[in-house]
């Protein structure tokens, strides 16, 4: 197959249940998303949209129903589409405290199989004057500013975001926002858990508890 | 390849911060090594009897230390959820992880072994061999590790669990690589018990990648 027909052009859900150990979190959801469309998850505290994103990314396998993703030619195979084409922004941002801003975005860029994308990622999140602090000095907008400053660098089309905006402040959310904008204008694709209304125009999924 | 190298580049550099690195690791290694005569009676005819076999032992249990934190702060930091994410897959980050762990600590506790051994009483003249012997029964101690290191993933006191794991898996790199330096010193061929010890040492490397990975994914999930 060429490049362009692996490149990730929707996900679907078909009624996917999930649970956490005993617990049942979402039941039955069904969703559709095609290139360029933001999905917003919403719903209240422990109710699995952490959990949704997790399943998405293949690191839960759902009890029932299938997480599929299509490409210009047809179904594409997951494990391909998520070593290559997804991104993951959770609460645990996986950034090591004791490394520099700098070393921990060229890693995680270059693990993420991004090029040259690490300057315009720097000037995308205003990071420049990070770069020799180290990870542990920063403030929690800051190591979030990095944490996204990974979309950036390395170019991947699914985008799983985990409250992207909460610990930043208004002027860095409005540039993410633009950032977010920019990728959905590329043919990207976000599903955001998020409490806050996103500033872009979107659909929303609203979780509820499973009976 | 590049992303690997920078993952092992990454997990060398953490390594040596990791649980004290490898200056623990000898430092406890030297520790126990001064207890045998301590333990045995400092008749040197009785401790040269016992010094490779104790140098061998000592070094299995200080290869124990750090590797708890192995897997550890990636699965607490969220690090393994977007190593997953990478197109190696998780056996090779496993063993990416396990050989940049024995370079870290595996390699200093091979060279401080043959001074361990004949500071003990051992010949000089095993000393090259007893360093060979540690080098490759340390890959095989890293690599087994791993396994107990990934088990343990979400437990609480993981350290003793990997113990308790890990240590009957030790038993034949011990086995083959005292035997050949006592082969050596009986007058005997060392070649192979260590052709042994290197078969077990890869055949290790080959397989425990693929336990590695499913208890992580286990874990993850």
């Amino acid at each position: 197959m060429t490049e362009n027909a692996m490149r990730l052009t929707g996900v679907k859900l078909d009624a996917v249940t999930l649970s956490r150990g005993a617990r049942r979190l979402v039941a039955d959801v069904h969703l559709t998303l095609s290139a360029g469309e933001l999905m917003s998850v919403t719903g209240a505290n422990g109710v699995g949209k952490t959990s949704l994103i997790r399943a998405i990314a293949g690191l839960l396998a759902p009890d029932s129903g299938a997480i599929c993703f299509f490409g210009g030619a047809g179904a594409l195979d997951p494990e391909a589409v998520r070593a290559e084409q997804v991104h993951l922004l959770a609460h645990q941002d996986g950034l090591k405290s004791t490394r520099t801003v700098r070393d921990e975005l060229a890693f995680w860029t270059q693990w993420l199989g991004g090029r040259k994308g690490v300057d315009g990622a720097i000037d995308a999140l205003s990071l420049s004057a990070l770069l020799d602090l180290d990870v542990r000095k920063l403030s929690a907008g800051q190591r979030r500013r990095l944490a996204l400053a990974r979309l950036v660098a390395a170019p991947r089309r699914l985008w799983l975001l985990d409250e992207p905006m909460a610990p930043l402040d208004t002027p860095t959310r409005q540039r993410f926002a633009a950032v977010m904008d920019r990728h959905l204008k590329d043919g990207g694709i976000i599903i955001a858990a998020v409490h806050d209304p996103l500033p872009l125009a979107g659909r929303t999924l609203q979780l509820e508890r499973a009976p | 390849m590049n992303a690997l190298a920078a993952l092992f580049a990454r997990e060398f550099s953490l390594a040596f911060g990791r649980g004290g690195g490898p200056l623990l690791a000898c430092g406890f290694y030297a520790g126990t090594a001064v207890m045998m005569p301590l333990a045995e009676g400092s008749d040197p005819a009785r401790l040269a009897a016992v010094a490779v076999g104790a140098a061998f032992a000592t070094l299995a249990l200080a290869s124990l230390i750090s590797l708890e934190r192995l897997f550890e702060r990636d699965f607490e930091d969220g690090a393994l959820d977007l190593l997953t994410l990478g197109p190696p897959g998780l056996a090779v980050v496993s063993a990416v992880k396990c050989a940049a762990q024995w370079l870290a600590t595996g390699l200093p506790l091979a060279i401080i072994a043959p001074f361990v051994a004949i500071s003990l009483g051992a010949p000089p003249a095993v000393g090259p061999l007893i360093g060979v012997a540690s080098l490759l029964a340390g890959l095989g101690f890293s690599f087994i590790g791993g396994v107990g290191a990934a088990l343990a993933l979400g437990t609480r006191r993981g350290g003793v669990l990997i113990a308790v794991i890990v240590l009957p898996l030790f038993t034949p790199l011990i086995v083959f690589g005292a035997g050949a330096v006592e082969a050596f010193q009986g007058g005997l061929e060392a070649g192979p018990p260590l052709a042994l010890l290197a078969a077990y040492t890869l055949c290790t490397c080959a397989l425990t990648p693929f336990a590695m990975a499913a208890a992580c994914r286990n874990a993850l999930s």
